[in-house]
């Protein structure tokens, strides 16, 4: 591991000036995944800031009703918050169905945003990655891509992004507070996200030295009615190979609402608004959740060895979203 | 510091911190390569040889302690984010001539065979009791509104962290379940 420096700032604006003057540092937050990263050399900081003792590890329901969640709150004490497990359980399941207790406690909000993807080639420094040395190639592409994207991909990478916590924020329209040299920014999680395109080593539209401070969840009342399903390898602590997180909302039997994202598919948590036009202001029904889902994935390219991911995405849709009609 | 050696085993000022934690209830102070990991620290450091290095990358659990009290994998935590701050490890559990209603039972229940995950699996399962006793849901929670009674299925699910290789989970989840009850 390179040796690196610590720096522990005061606040915010010092964290920021920080990294806007060493074009090397990066934050720490919970260290769940940069740690790793560092011991393996994927990452190489020579500064960390640690940004775990700012005063960002606040959760406050706003005026509008919506919950503004402080970055450097903790994932476990996200999911155990009585106000997301009674208003915003897909967020909570989300959490709760992410790594173990023991990383839950560690990893921050942030810090999951941010985290990078687990393409095996990525984390292997013999290995060919444009992600990881941008121009080097794509070992994945032709190599073992079965737990990589079906969507969006482009020949340069294929990674996806490992969070559940994206996935359930990208559901519910979620603005992310970033801080950067200029001061402070709101920007909807739907345009946090890249594709990967020729550029697979930017993964956000973040400017560099970024600090996300905050996400703010919208007042959704319907999302008491909402859900995740994840399917992994085995029964816990694992990555998703497919996962949903699906918000419906029902009068009588014709759906006035939905919010349905999918992980586990593309290079970003991908928000299914194709599948919710499908859905919105249609009698509810399996078959139709199932034609709401083929329409979502019509343009998926499965890989070599991932082309399982597609009836998987399509069952869980019908499974969470027909969960959820009938709670 | 760049073209520098990677793993120089003398300590510069730049890349090194003085830390100072409390241990055990003792508050302890070393200087340190700002890359050592809290698992070595306890281990090379300061002699508490309990938390074990399995993986080194949070995936087995062996080097589970609680920080202020939480669980969490000492290999994952650079020490000089711990400054100031509280850790237990398995030596703390309870007095050096007794055990902890926890250890009691993992001997009454014969939960392990080797051994080596028995420190990370005893520390996660103290934070893991916690947490359960804050009334946090876990994955297989079914109502996320009340607290979850802590049937077998809750506790796997919440010791999924701890990977015991000599497969002794029916036991580790019988010894948990008794020391809950009894609690």
């Amino acid at each position: 591991m390179r040796a690196f420096r610590y720096h522990r700032p005061a606040d915010v604006a010092e964290a920021v000036a920080v990294l806007a003057a060493e074009p090397q540092a990066a934050y720490l937050g919970g260290g769940t995944n940069l740690v790793d990263l560092m011991k393996l050399g994927v990452q190489r900081p020579d500064v960390l800031v640690d940004v775990t003792r700012l005063p960002l590890d606040t959760v406050e329901g706003l005026p509008d009703g919506g919950l503004r969640i402080g970055a450097t709150v903790r994932n476990s004490d996200l999911a155990a918050h009585p106000v997301v497990r009674r208003d915003y359980p897909v967020l909570a399941r989300a959490l709760l169905a992410a790594a173990s207790g023991q990383l839950r406690n560690m990893a921050t909000t942030g810090g999951n945003l941010l985290q990078r993807t687990r393409c095996v080639y990525f984390q292997d420094t013999g290995k060919a990655c444009n992600k990881r040395e941008p121009g080097s190639g794509c070992a994945a592409l032709h190599g073992q891509n079965r737990d990589l994207a079906v969507l969006d991909w482009s020949e340069q990478c294929v990674a996806t992004h490992p969070s559940d916590l994206a996935v359930a924020l990208a559901a519910l329209d979620t603005v992310v507070e970033v801080h950067e040299a200029d001061g402070p920014r709101d920007i909807p999680i739907a345009d946090v996200y890249r594709s990967p395109g020729t550029h697979p080593e930017r993964e956000t539209t973040l400017a560099r030295g970024a600090l996300i401070t905050a996400v703010r969840l919208p007042p959704l009342p319907a999302a008491r009615r909402s859900t995740y399903l994840k399917v992994r390898d085995r029964a816990s602590f694992a990555f998703a190979v497919g996962s949903v997180a699906a918000v419906l909302d029902l009068d009588g039997d014709v759906v006035r609402d939905v919010r349905l994202a999918y992980g586990a598919v593309a290079h970003r948590p991908w928000r299914a608004y194709r599948a919710e036009e499908e859905l919105r202001g249609r009698p509810f029904s399996r078959e139709l959740a199932a034609r709401a889902a083929d329409a979502e994935l019509a343009e998926a390219r499965p890989l070599r060895h991932n082309g399982f991911k597609l009836p998987l995405t399509r069952a869980i849709t019908v499974r969470a979203l027909t969960e959820l009609a009938s709670s | 510091m760049q073209g520098g050696p990677e793993n120089a085993t003398t300590i510069d000022e730049r890349h090194s911190s003085r830390v100072t934690v409390e241990v055990n209830g003792a508050s302890r102070e070393v200087t340190l390569d700002n890359r050592t990991t809290l698992l070595d620290t306890l281990r090379e450091h300061l002699d508490l040889t309990g938390a074990k290095k399995g993986c080194d990358h949070g995936q087995c659990g062996s080097c589970t302690v609680l920080l202020d009290g939480r669980r969490v994998k000492s290999c994952l935590v650079f020490a000089v984010t711990v400054d100031g701050r509280s850790v237990v490890t398995v030596e703390g559990l309870a007095g050096p001539d007794e055990l902890s209603p926890l250890q009691a039972a993992f001997i009454a229940h014969d939960a392990f065979q080797c051994g080596y995950c028995t420190p990370g699996q005893l520390c996660s399962a103290r934070g893991m009791l916690d947490e359960v006793s804050r009334g946090w849901p876990s994955a297989v929670t079914d109502d996320l509104n009340t607290p979850a009674e802590l049937i077998d299925a809750e506790i796997r699910e919440r010791m999924a962290g701890n990977l015991c290789r000599c497969a002794a989970y029916p036991h580790i989840v019988a010894a948990v379940r008794e020391t809950a009850a009894s609690s």
